[in-house]
């Protein structure tokens, strides 16, 4: 058993759900109790669809265990074969379905349907939502591509003359974060490169568009969780390659040009010249001199993470201070990015060793999920998301990829709102023995105007503290305490105190926690004028 | 201006022979692990622990919808293969975890093991590992156990329950005074009207259950009388009959008729003559009626269709066609009980379709057939509704919101109207 308060990832049945309402045309037919129905409302009321998930319930009840549960699914399978019509069904259980072992896939079989019935076997107590929907659309991918596949043995022929070359896009699905907008963006560009979509899968295509998907000559994998596995039997069966940069930042999404150019026999010059994006022009302007080394803790998907941390370092000079990602299945991946910063890689889906870990680095900006928005929040972190899971407010109205050229746009803005601008900074610094301004001024467009975070300082280390030893499993003392404790480790002499005051004070609250952490390190029980100058000594970057 | 107290003057129908509908097949709603949403900040002592899987703990953090609390009292023990197959003792993992979470919260005095799907269906003795871990924790911490599995509970069957397990925990009545005991969670805000009500109105002592602290447990014995706050409560309402207590019919206090119908069960439980019962209760009476009136022109006359949720459907579709003239298209009802919702029964008007189960599909059609000019339903539901143009009313809010009294009922009448008052705004 696990101790879990907050999940990264749902079930994989939920995957699966995931994988069948961005499709048309295919019904899920599930063998789950009352209650499992909670997860229609993801994609109603999160991803605000229009529509009911292509989904039906068995729904059994305990006064069914007794009789018979797999007539109850047969029923099921046959009411929503007649009143659907799916072009294919998809069949299995939820965790509790698989307890009473009712075979949903051999039932559905016996049944008759004149459409491909594809049985989905996951493994609830094991697996989670992103195996789940990346498994279900490997199943998918063979049951209805898999009968036009080539003989074992044939070479692909060759693409006429004069006949654009063409990919399918594969990978986004319901729920992704932002991947509507990503599939989109990603056609624009291929299409200006000269290079046609075949099928975009699962998002928007039918049962009868997964079927040709062989039709193409090479996939893009969009999202790697997802579509990895789908992309590798079609390279084995098919010999379609894909491709392996995720386009999202704006030196992979040239990269990702070079890569699909290759494989398309087009030449990259053109399109690398013409097209940019402002996010270089952005990050290279006096404005964001203050983004320099800014720390950084990011945290989500794998494929997510990783692009972040690139961009973070590379396009907006950000100093990446911790790496993680809830993917286990992309643990190798990960380790590698974050070796590469220099920083201990993360893995884990509790969300209470992530919350620890960022008390702990006290970065100066929180890229992660819906969950470190929260942590950031508590310990009064600005924050941006930049992967699932997320909230109803990451399904905005507007136009707002990730990947590609205009994505990096969005992500620049989206990163760098959270924080004060450089200008702003600058006219505070001048402006800093108005009345209006206090130390710790948040910044002016995020709505509390100048109320002063005064708690912070004490409180993130306390949170630090508190996380710490449940992480430790040693009890916890309260937060009051814990507060006690740190004021009490270091005292502030009054000459040290009137230093202080003389340091600018949009650093001076960064000046305290340092020298602070530095005296409680170094058994320092009083906080001279030496302490502090020690103190940023040891910090001097 | 006042309105028929009399519950009795309703339409003669006896409702017994009232049909009902009965329909089984696909369901959409939620299960009884989603009590805990609203359980654990009533009672504020208490942690909630689900036994179960991936799934469950899912769920409760979609129903929670966004993650307020950091650091909730509510989590779920995730039962993993090796659990399963028997590869490890789940009793042992059980103990495990518990240890581990009352080491990191000492602050928890009572926490509730949860049964859910699997672990009913795998057959894991929660009742026994509570006592075993109750023997390990006592006194410090009072271990419960109770079913909040979708095949054993919808909904707000799992407060039901919740209270049941407590109920052997209750300490006995003490004196040969009679005591009232208002059992279902009430919003603090609620509770608190009533009781000045009733101490307006002499009655007493009054309790509530559950409690807001577990340390203060009410008593109970044979002269306990009492009063369903919520309809959804058979099970608690029978442990406490075993133990003596009696229910009082009553009506359920939503809208001004529904309050009066309940605080008059309770006067008349107590001794309390008419005049005085008129001349408490008229001041609040006429004040929530006011405040009503102003949603009358909204709401009057026009077409409502419940789907099944939380057994509060019947008391609000009273409440909309007897005070607010609105017209009932089909009251759907997850479970109906017919003993304890009889004083409601009869005051529903004639002939309304009613429906106690779900096929969501049918019920689906029937409601897109009807075209009502408002749908209670799930969360679910909701959205696809409006896209096809049917106004809808989330029926979860009228469970987390505070609706019950004389002070509220205008505010139930607005959750009513606001969609419909919403939906004409809007011209794009």
């Amino acid at each position: 058993m696990q101790l879990t308060v907050w999940t990264y990832e749902g079930p994989p049945h939920v995957g699966a759900m995931r994988i069948a309402t961005g499709m048309e045309g295919l019904h899920y037919v599930l063998h789950a109790p009352q209650g499992d129905t909670y997860a229609d409302l993801l994609f109603t009321m999160i991803e605000r669809r229009n529509k009911r998930p292509p989904v039906t319930y068995t729904t059994f009840a305990a006064r069914d265990l007794g009789r018979d549960t797999a007539e109850l699914f047969m029923t099921a399978a046959r009411d929503a074969y007649a009143r659907f019509q799916p072009q294919a069904m998809i069949v299995g259980a939820s965790c509790t379905g698989s307890l009473i072992q009712d075979d949903p896939g051999g039932l559905a079989k016996s049944l008759g349907f004149p459409i491909p019935v594809i049985a989905i076997d996951l493994p609830a107590y094991q697996r989670k939502e992103n195996w789940g929907a990346a498994e279900t659309f490997y199943q998918l991918v063979r049951a209805l591509a898999g009968p036009n596949a080539p003989a074992p043995g044939t070479k692909r022929p060759e693409r006429a003359a004069g006949v654009r070359p063409s990919c399918n896009l594969l990978g986004p699905t319901a729920l992704g974060f932002r991947h509507r907008d990503d599939i989109t963006e990603i056609t624009g560009l291929l299409g200006k490169l000269g290079i046609d979509v075949n099928v975009v899968a699962p998002m928007g295509s039918t049962p009868a568009d997964i079927a040709r998907l062989g039709d193409a000559d090479f996939n893009v994998v969009m999202y790697p969780e997802i579509a990895g596995q789908a992309a590798s039997w079609l390279h084995r069966i098919f010999h379609q390659p894909f491709t392996k940069t995720v386009p999202i930042g704006v030196s992979a999404t040239r990269d990702f040009i070079q890569e699909v150019t290759a494989l398309a026999g087009i030449d990259p010059a053109p399109m690398l010249q013409a097209s940019s994006s402002r996010l270089p022009w952005y990050s290279h302007s006096v404005d964001s001199t203050y983004l320099t080394n800014k720390r950084v803790f990011i945290f989500g998907d794998a494929t997510h993470a990783i692009a972040a941390a690139r961009i973070a370092s590379e396009e907006l000079g950000f100093k990446v201070v911790g790496l993680g990602s809830y993917s286990r299945e992309f643990g190798r991946e990960l380790r590698e990015a974050a070796k590469r910063y220099d920083v201990e890689p993360l893995i884990t889906d509790d969300y209470l060793e992530v919350e620890a870990k960022v008390a702990e680095l006290h970065p100066e900006l929180v890229l992660g999920t819906q969950m470190e928005r929260h942590i950031a929040k508590r310990l009064g972190v600005p924050c941006a998301v930049i992967s699932a899971p997320v909230h109803v407010q990451d399904f905005p109205a507007r136009y707002a990829p990730q990947m590609g050229f205009e994505g990096a746009n969005v992500i620049f803005d989206t990163w760098v709102h959270p924080l004060m601008m450089g200008l702003e900074e600058h006219l505070l610094t001048m402006f800093k023995d108005d009345f209006e301004f206090k130390d710790g001024a948040m910044p002016s467009h995020l709505g509390t105007g100048h109320a002063a975070p005064v708690a912070e300082a004490v409180a993130a280390p306390a949170a630090a503290v508190a996380t710490e030893s449940v992480a430790t499993g040693v009890a916890a003392p309260d937060i009051a305490s814990a507060t006690a404790v740190a004021a009490a480790a270091a005292v502030w002499a009054p000459e040290a105190e009137k230093e202080l005051q003389k340091i600018p004070f949009f650093v001076r609250g960064k000046a305290r926690r340092n020298t602070e952490r530095f005296a409680n390190e170094n058994g320092v029980a009083t906080i001279t004028v030496e302490t502090l100058y020690d103190a940023k000594a040891h910090f001097a970057r | 201006m006042t309105v028929h107290v009399q519950p009795c003057a309703a339409p003669a129908e006896d409702p017994v022979s009232r049909a009902v509908r009965t329909e089984s097949g696909q369901r959409e709603v939620f299960c009884g692990l989603t009590g805990i949403v609203w359980l654990h900040r009533k009672i504020q002592d208490a942690f909630f622990l689900v036994v179960g899987s991936r799934t469950c703990a899912h769920l409760i953090q979609s129903a929670a919808g966004v993650m307020i609390f950091a650091e909730p009292r509510f989590g779920t023990a995730i039962m993993e293969e090796k659990d399963l197959a028997g590869l490890t003792d789940a009793n042992d993992e059980l103990d495990r975890i518990v240890t581990q979470l009352l080491t990191r919260r000492p602050d928890i005095k009572l926490l509730f093991l949860v049964g859910s799907c699997p672990s009913e269906v795998i057959k894991l003795d929660l009742s026994r590992a509570a006592l075993r871990l109750s023997q390990r924790f006592s006194p410090g911490v009072r271990i419960l156990n109770y079913s909040g599995s979708g095949i054993e509970t919808t909904f707000t069957q799992g407060e039901d329950s919740c209270l049941a397990s407590l109920v052997p925990a209750l300490p006995a009545a003490q004196d040969e005074t009679s005591s009232l005991l208002v059992i279902g969670s009430l919003a603090d805000v609620v509770e608190d009207q009533f009781m000045r009500m009733f101490d307006a109105l002499g009655i007493g002592p009054v309790q509530f259950f559950p409690p807001r602290k577990s340390t203060a447990l009410p008593s109970v014995g044979p002269n306990t009388k009492i009063l369903m706050a919520q309809p959804f409560l058979p099970d608690t309402v029978r442990a406490l009959q075993e133990r003596g207590a009696k229910r009082l019919a009553a009506p359920f206090p939503l809208g001004v008729e529904g309050t009066t119908g309940w605080l008059r069960a309770a006067a008349d439980a107590f001794g309390i003559d008419a005049a005085t019962f008129d001349r408490v209760t008229e001041p609040n009476r006429v004040r929530a009626e006011r405040a009503l009136g102003a949603y009358k022109a909204e709401l009057g006359g026009r077409r409502i269709f419940f789907f099944p949720d939380s057994q509060l459907e019947i008391p609000l579709a009273r409440f909309l066609a007897r005070e607010l003239s609105m017209q009932l298209v089909e009251v759907g009802t997850p479970y109906l009980h017919r003993e304890h919702l009889a004083e409601e029964l009869k005051l529903l008007p004639a002939g309304v379709a009613l429906t106690e189960g779900q096929d969501v599909d049918l019920q689906l059609d029937r409601c897109r057939l009807a075209r009502p000019d408002i749908a209670v339903c799930g969360l679910g539901l909701a959205n696809p509704l409006e896209a096809e143009g049917i106004t809808t009313k989330w029926s979860i809010e009228l469970v987390f919101t505070p609706i019950q009294g004389y002070e509220q009922a205008a505010d139930l009448a607005e959750l009513f109207a606001r969609p419909l008052v919403r939906r004409a705004k809007l011209v794009a």
